[in-house]
């Protein structure tokens, strides 16, 4: 029996006491982030303001942070502020601060795949709710039973039953990283080539200078 | 006791300690500077030695006229202070000073990432300022902010998993519970490597490189005055508070002492982190602001591997013991 059904027999036994979105406090907090969280990426993916679009960004995921708390995920809400807010938002700030940050809109950062965007999107949303729905229907957390979401519970549920995805995971982005280092890697050697006359103090202090 | 008033007056407590704290470590900071570079320091604000300086300085502070520059983007600039000097008040809610459900704000089952991950939204408020401003200094604090956090959190986060697989557990009073005299020698790279890179995640010197004076006059807080000034202030020195309580809670075992009576268990965490607050201010007054390559290179080279060993020491040791 897979873990997710497991969950789901002991949820479904709670559902039956409990109707489909009755406005209990929880359910209306979490519809209301829903919706926060729903606007800010909206604006995040509208607004001609660039860095405007990355703080939207950390409402975004703040809010999906506030979601997974509610469903007693403490654990995964944790990481998610952990890596993304105080992470991969912290790295695109850098990337626009170091290239293109004006204050102010900046009209010739729409490009006019709009449409398409559009499209891709919606099917992704579609996907992901059909799954989401399919998957989990009308169970319903028990709050007042044993902890679900628990970092104890989290890690042996993945370290038990989902061990292959994770390490398959952690070896894609093994990977990844690599292949980061060997483009970053090439570029660097090809421009070194290509213009061999640069400042000899300038190369120095850089990594690649202990080649 | 009624559980809405219990939380309530934990919630009062942790407030109250987020505004006394910091002002006692930058009393301190006045004091300790002056003495060691042979001064006397503040001596005249409240009469005996100059105690009301930080007061008066924050009379001061509200008196003065809040500007924000004509260029900058308004509403991101204003709440910068805010985003930067929140998240230590929502870390200290976690940190345990004594044995018991009784000393602590709020027990979060997954308190090392709760508090990694609250300290690392507050460099957000760093880099809005640094951007907002419209100012080329602070652009420049601002990127230097970035690259530092990038550069500190991974070991940081890598000596905390460390002390977390020792403990078995991710909970804050559930590590300290945990800990034994003998983790002190275990555990002192990583310790070393935790509490270096918070330093620099506070930018304190000699990791001062985004506010370097010299340099860039003030880095990413050069046009903030009156209030928002002082916040950013107060968010450094309360950063040096959470830093030092949480190295204290995961490495130097918290309310563990080698003598004392129960129930005196948060003496002992006062102590400790008043002794690391106390480091913190003697590397500023004696240590040389580090280059940026330098700074860079100290991350990536030596604390990540140190952590990574760090980290090998323990598993090995934990499989061992077991």
């Amino acid at each position: 029996m897979s873990p997710a059904a497991a969950t789901a027999a002991t949820a479904a036994a709670t559902a039956e006491s409990h109707g489909f979105l009755s406005p209990t406090g929880v359910e209306i907090a979490f519809l209301l982030v829903g919706l926060v969280t729903l606007g800010a990426a909206v604006i995040t993916v509208t607004t001609r303001q660039l860095v405007h679009a990355a703080l939207w960004l950390v409402v975004a995921l703040g809010g999906l942070a506030v979601e997974y708390l509610l469903l007693t995920a403490e654990f995964i809400a944790w990481v998610q502020v952990l890596i993304y807010v105080g992470s991969v938002v912290v790295l695109l700030l850098f990337g626009l601060m170091l290239t293109k940050a004006p204050i102010g809109r900046s009209p010739d950062a729409d490009s006019r795949n709009r449409p398409v965007a559009l499209a891709v999107a919606l099917l992704a949303a579609a996907a992901l709710v059909w799954v989401v729905v399919d998957a989990f229907r009308t169970t319903v957390i028990d709050l007042d039973g044993a902890a679900q979401g628990s970092t104890d519970v989290t890690g042996s549920i993945l370290f038990r039953h989902w061990v292959l995805p994770f390490e398959a995971l952690s070896v894609l982005l093994l990977a990844a990283l690599i292949g980061a280092i060997v483009l970053s890697r090439k570029k660097a050697a090809e421009d070194t080539t290509a213009s061999p006359a640069t400042d000899p103090h300038e190369d120095a202090p850089t990594p690649e200078g202990d080649r | 006791m009624n559980d809405a008033l219990d939380v309530a007056l934990r919630l009062v407590i942790v407030f109250a300690a987020f505004l006394v704290l910091p002002l006692v470590v930058g009393q301190t900071e006045h004091k300790v500077m002056a003495h060691m570079q042979g001064r006397l320091g503040p001596m005249h604000a409240g009469g005996f030695h100059g105690w009301a300086q930080l007061v008066a300085d924050g009379v001061k502070f509200a008196q003065k006229e809040d500007v924000v520059p004509a260029a900058a983007d308004r509403r991101v600039f204003q709440l910068a202070p805010a985003i930067a000097l929140l998240p230590y008040l929502l870390v200290l809610i976690a940190i345990p000073i004594g044995p018991g459900e009784g000393a602590v704000g709020e027990v979060v089952d997954a308190g090392v990432f709760f508090v990694l991950a609250v300290m690392g939204v507050g460099v957000l408020g760093s880099l809005m300022a640094g951007w907002a401003s419209a100012n080329k200094f602070s652009l420049l604090g601002g990127l230097r902010t970035a690259a530092q956090l990038l550069a500190y959190e991974l070991p940081m986060l890598l000596a905390a998993a460390s002390v977390a697989m020792a403990a078995g557990t991710v909970s804050l009073p559930g590590i300290v519970d945990a800990f034994e005299w003998w983790w002190l020698p275990w555990q002192i790279v990583g310790a070393l490597v935790f509490f270096v890179a918070g330093l620099a995640e506070l930018q304190r010197p000699p990791f001062d490189m985004p506010v370097a004076d010299s340099e860039i006059i003030f880095g990413a807080y050069t046009e903030y005055t009156g209030l928002r000034f002082a916040l950013f202030l107060l968010a450094e020195y309360a950063g040096i508070v959470v830093l030092c309580g949480l190295t204290t809670v995961l490495f130097l075992g918290g309310w563990h002492g080698p003598w004392g009576a129960d129930g005196l268990g948060w003496v002992w965490t006062l102590l400790k982190t008043a002794v690391l607050a106390f480091v913190v201010i003697w590397l500023r007054v004696s240590y040389p602001r580090l280059r940026e390559d330098q700074l860079q290179k100290l991350a990536w080279t030596l604390l990540i591997p140190l952590a990574l060993a760090q980290i090998a020491l323990t598993g090995i040791v934990k499989v061992a013991i077991n």
